[in-house]
């Protein structure tokens, strides 16, 4: 599709990045569902300012790793310069792109901190989704204008009319001023364009204060070392000077200052209301934070911008190579992540039944399933993660906190209370289905706090849940309920005292520890009974009778038993079946050197990875389109 | 390593010793073929020229002459046969001529020990008081039927022909003809209940033989039988169930006055026991003559290729007709020693366990596996759930 763009790259001497006065400044983010569209809108805007010519267009440009091509969804955001001019006048946008997860709330919420106003965007086929609408709220309390917008209209399934009137009640509009667009043919996209220039405010900074600029992004580049995102509020920064990052008052040389158009352009500086890239030569992300104020070193801004916070890790799971000799390979691909994931954090954790691995701490479940998944496919190795936990405070009877991440650290001795992490969780669901979904939220010791009908059919339901029903198979459980329809979004909002205990899983009257699970008392006993018969199952007998016991402390709560195996010989023996059968031994004992030993019951780690794995696997649905 | 001594009663049976070679002939043909076998065998209508019945014993004949010449370039060269055994397949299906011709052949090439014993393998129904008679008066002493079961809906399930009340017959030719006698059963037929076992081995006690071989039922991926089971035509087998009717099996022979001298072997005498076995599992040296057959001699095992015609065409250009063959390292012979002598009640010298292995020992004893007045005097010897758990106890016991 030929495209003429409005503005050629000679005419826009007016909107040169540094100098660009901030009227001529739009800066605009898309808030869009996974699979919505938004990348395939970006696209076409590309297209259409002239920044990328549709010779070099590939499918999804900004979304720069390939799993994020091929699920479809972005996890790092940036930040593309696109020119467009409206009646004669030249402006330059700047789109940012936001993380579309529930994981990457605080990202999200700094990019959105990088904006003037919003897109929102959904399929005129399906309507909103929980996740989406937790960002909308989240652009909302930061007080940006929203534009909404539907997609794909050119669907036969699309239904603009009933989510037009949808999204009307949520925004706060008249249905009539819902845009319509379809990324896919380009339709109306030149229209958004134009009412973005129109409706959205103009940044507001001090031109001649001190440089004040925000990190929304760093990105690891194996070429470049860290290529940090800022949005400049007041100010001007200009190459080759010194800057300081304020949280940790560390000091870096500008190497580099520039805008992404779509690849990086270097400039003369950023001026106030611009948006664009730095680069130092740090190696880390954890030296260019998110959130964080960059300033000038030489007569810098004193205060940092409002809203900075370390990125707290709100899950943990073990991960173990299942080959242990790929124990060492595990080690570096995580250190290579962490160079550009500062949210990821880790430390050696031994197990008894999985061998070597790592305690890792994720924002959230989809966090953890992306970085088990580039590990697995980036560097080739094979994982087992055991069930995800959250971080309980324990304080014990003699006053002493213990942080707890990993439930076989739970400490001994006498407890006074166990708080644990709870969320607010959004569901939307089609009214048909409030029924079962109210049940499943009762089961994981919900409280309801709020329900609106977004239309007719649909409903959204606000619920208080401990986190660690939410990790545990709340997706699952929800999705199949409602038949795939209903879709959630969590964010931990506080911790609450609650009646929780350790359960141990006793092989023969060993702990194994990778089964220790702290859950509430009222379902230790079923949580017992379910881990104790799944192990029964995949626990091949043995030459005596293994017990199977699920414990709370000393207390026996749940027993299976392992009948003893009673054959294990082949009867025939004759010359002929010598060397087949010492061969056949031999082959059995290599199997047996891979077995783990539980006391002296041995164990195929193939039965760990199964009895994990049946819990582990609804996390890893999740992200994943098939 | 003890031999045992033949009783005073007993019959002077040759005992095998070290330097004794053993000789197993192979007899690769069949009326029909079971649908649980997984041996080398051929029914007459799978063949077609040069591997046929009419030809095998002169082919045989000509691999006992170039095994001889084999064995004397290697500067192994035998005093005597300490043991003979056609195996099959079906011996019986040829003339019973032919199998005293090969007893003959072999004769003239190594001296046979007086007394040694010379097995045939037979179906009951491929017998006659004749045949038995011309069998005895050719040399041979020891007759083994492949009697399996007598219930007959489990020979119909293991596709056996034979009517289950040939076997008492036969066994009675054979005792008239001067044959000892031994029967095979076979437990664990899918469908085989446990009182079809009790049936099965009062019947083959009724007969008073000296020797009962009693195999559990081993479905070989590639039969009739596992295809079934695949499609679940029949059941799985079951590893208790095995255990339930081993342990019946070993309950009757026991009280009848059978015992058992390997895992699957029972003789009323340590002098009818299969001195032909046993030499197996003592490392013996053996020929193997016969398409699929193996030999061993001191580390070497070799098989030879398993369709009769191949095996006709090599001997026709006058070379061993060998498959494949294997030098077993140190570490493969200590572990076969520790194999086979774990599975037979002389038992295993404890010195022959790595030392670093030896905790393992005790642990047995106390899981009530090896027999601890045994293992006191340093003799590691099978109890009965011992028996059942062998390859395990073995395992445990070596690297």
């Amino acid at each position: 599709m030929p495209v003429t763009p409005r503005i050629a790259t000679e005419d826009a001497r007016d909107i040169v990045p540094a100098s660009t006065p901030m009227e001529r400044i739009r800066n605009f983010c898309i808030i869009a569902h996974i699979d919505h569209g938004k990348s395939t809108l970006a696209d076409r805007m590309l297209q259409l300012t002239g920044v990328v010519d549709a010779r070099a267009m590939r499918a999804q440009y900004l979304d720069r790793m390939d799993i994020e091509r091929e699920r479809g969804i972005t996890v790092k955001s940036q930040a593309v310069r696109m020119p467009w001019q409206v009646d004669g006048v030249n402006y330059a946008l700047n789109m940012i792109d936001t993380p579309g997860h529930v994981d990457f709330t605080y990202e999200v919420s700094r990019s959105l901190a990088a904006c003037e106003g919003a897109i929102l965007l959904v399929d005129a086929a399906q309507g909103i989704e929980a996740q989406t609408l937790a960002n909308l709220y989240l652009a909302m309390e930061n007080d940006l204008p929203i534009i909404p917008v539907l997609n794909k209209i050119d669907l036969p399934a699309a239904d603009p009319e009933k989510y037009a009137a949808e999204l009307a009640q949520l925004v706060g509009v008249d249905p009539s001023e819902v845009l319509r667009v379809s990324g896919k043919t380009g339709a109306g996209v030149e229209e958004l364009l134009d009412h973005v220039v129109r409706t959205l405010p103009e940044p507001v900074g001090e031109i001649d204060a001190p440089c004040r600029a925000m990190i929304f992004d760093s990105v690891y580049d194996t070429y470049r070392g860290v290529v940090t995102y800022v949005r400049v509020i007041d100010g001007r920064m200009t190459p080759r000077e010194k800057i300081v990052m304020m949280s940790t008052g560390a000091q870096h040389e500008l190497l580099e200052i520039g805008v992404i158009s779509p690849e990086p352009i270097p400039t003369k500086g950023l001026g106030p209301g611009e948006v664009g890239y730095l680069i130092t030569g740090v190696k880390d992300v954890r030296q260019s934070k998110v959130g964080d104020t960059v300033t000038a070193a030489v007569r810098g801004a004193t205060e940092a911008l409002a809203g900075y916070a370390d990125p707290k890790p709100m899950v943990y799971s073990g991960l173990f190579p299942i080959d242990g000799s790929d124990y060492p390979i595990l080690r570096d691909a995580l250190d290579k992540l962490k160079l550009n994931d500062a949210a990821l954090n880790y430390e050696p954790e031994t197990s008894t039944a999985l061998g070597f691995g790592f305690r890792v701490g994720f924002l959230g479940l989809l966090h953890l399933e992306i970085v088990r998944e580039r590990l697995e496919r980036e560097f080739n190795l094979d994982l087992i993660s055991t069930a995800p936990s959250v971080v309980y405070q324990v304080t014990m009877e003699d006053g002493t906190e213990v942080e707890v991440m990993n439930p076989s650290d739970f400490p001994t001795g006498k407890v006074r209370e166990i708080r644990e992490p709870v969320s607010r969780g959004t569901i939307i669901v089609p009214s048909e289905f409030v029924g079962t979904v109210m049940e499943l939220c009762q089961t994981k010791r919900g409280s309801l706090q709020g329900m609106d009908y977004l239309s007719e059919e649909r409903v959204e339901l606000r619920y208080q849940l401990p986190l660690a029903e939410i990790v545990f198979d709340f997706f699952d459980q929800l999705k199949s309920r409602t038949k795939g329809y209903a879709s959630l979004d969590y964010d931990v909002s506080g911790e609450q005292a609650a009646d929780l205990v350790k359960v141990d899983m006793l092989l023969q009257g060993e702990p194994v520890d990778a089964f220790s699970a702290i859950v509430h008392r009222d379902k230790a006993y079923h949580y017992g009974v379910e881990m104790a018969g799944k192990l029964k199952n995949l626990i091949p007998r043995q030459q005596f009778e293994v017990p199977i016991q699920a414990a709370i402390g000393s207390r026996i709560i749940a027993r299976e038993n392992i009948r003893a195996l009673r054959k294990d010989v082949l009867s025939k023996c004759y010359g002929g079946d010598i060397s087949r059968k010492r061969k056949l031994l031999e082959k059995q004992k290599e199997g047996k050197k891979r077995m783990k030993n539980i006391g002296s019951v041995e164990v195929p780690q193939e039965a760990f990875i199964a009895a994990l794995s049946s819990d582990g696997e609804g996390a890893a649905k999740e992200g994943k389109k098939k | 390593m003890s031999a045992p001594t033949p009783s005073a009663d007993a019959p002077a049976v040759h005992v095998p010793g070290p330097r004794d070679l053993s000789v197993y002939i192979h007899v690769p043909f069949c009326a029909v073929r079971c649908g649980y076998c997984d041996f080398n065998t051929y029914t007459a209508t799978e063949l077609g020229g040069g591997g046929s019945q009419a030809e095998y014993a002169s082919h045989a004949m000509r691999e006992m002459d170039l095994t001889l010449a084999d064995d004397a370039a290697a500067g192994h060269v035998y005093e005597q046969v300490g043991t003979v055994f056609f195996g099959g397949g079906t011996p019986t299906l040829l003339p019973a001529d032919d199998l005293v011709a090969l007893l003959a052949h072999l004769r003239s090439l190594i001296p046979l020990a007086p007394g040694a014993e010379v097995t045939t393998e037979a179906n009951p129904d491929s017998v006659t008081p004749q045949s038995l008679r011309r069998l005895a008066e050719g040399g041979i002493t020891r007759v083994s039927f492949g009697m399996q079961s007598a219930v007959p809906a489990v020979l119909a399930t293991l596709g056996r022909t034979h009517d289950p009340e040939r076997v008492p017959l036969a066994v009675q030719w054979a005792k008239e003809a001067g044959l000892d006698v031994s029967l095979d059963l076979i437990y664990g037929t899918p469908g085989e209940r446990l009182e079809d076992v009790v049936t099965s081995v009062r019947s083959a006690l009724a007969c008073e033989v000296d020797h009962i071989s009693a195999y559990s039922l081993i479905i070989e991926g590639n039969t009739a039988m596992a295809r079934q089971v695949r499609r679940g035509e029949l059941p799985e087998p079951d590893g208790d169930d095995m255990a339930d009717k081993y342990e019946a099996i070993d309950d009757l022979l026991e009280a009848a006055g059978l015992s058992w001298y390997e895992v699957s072997n029972f003789s009323r005498t340590p002098a009818h026991r299969s001195q032909h076995n046993l030499a197996y599992w003592r490392g013996r040296d053996w020929w193997g003559i016969g398409p699929g057959a193996h030999r061993h001699r001191d580390g070497l095992r070799a098989w030879n290729v398993k369709h009769p015609s191949r095996y006709a065409r090599m001997l026709g250009e006058g070379v061993l007709p060998r498959q494949e063959s294997e030098r077993t390292s140190p570490e493969e012979r200590a572990l076969e020693r520790i194999m086979l002598e774990l599975r037979i009640r002389d038992g295993l010298d404890a010195d022959q366990i790595a030392p670093h292995r030896r905790d393992m020992i005790d642990v047995h004893v106390r899981r009530g596996h090896l027999e601890a007045d045994a293992a006191a005097r340093g003799r590691l010897v099978l109890t009965r759930p011992g028996r059942l758990l062998a390859d395990a106890v073995i395992r445990d016991l070596t690297d």
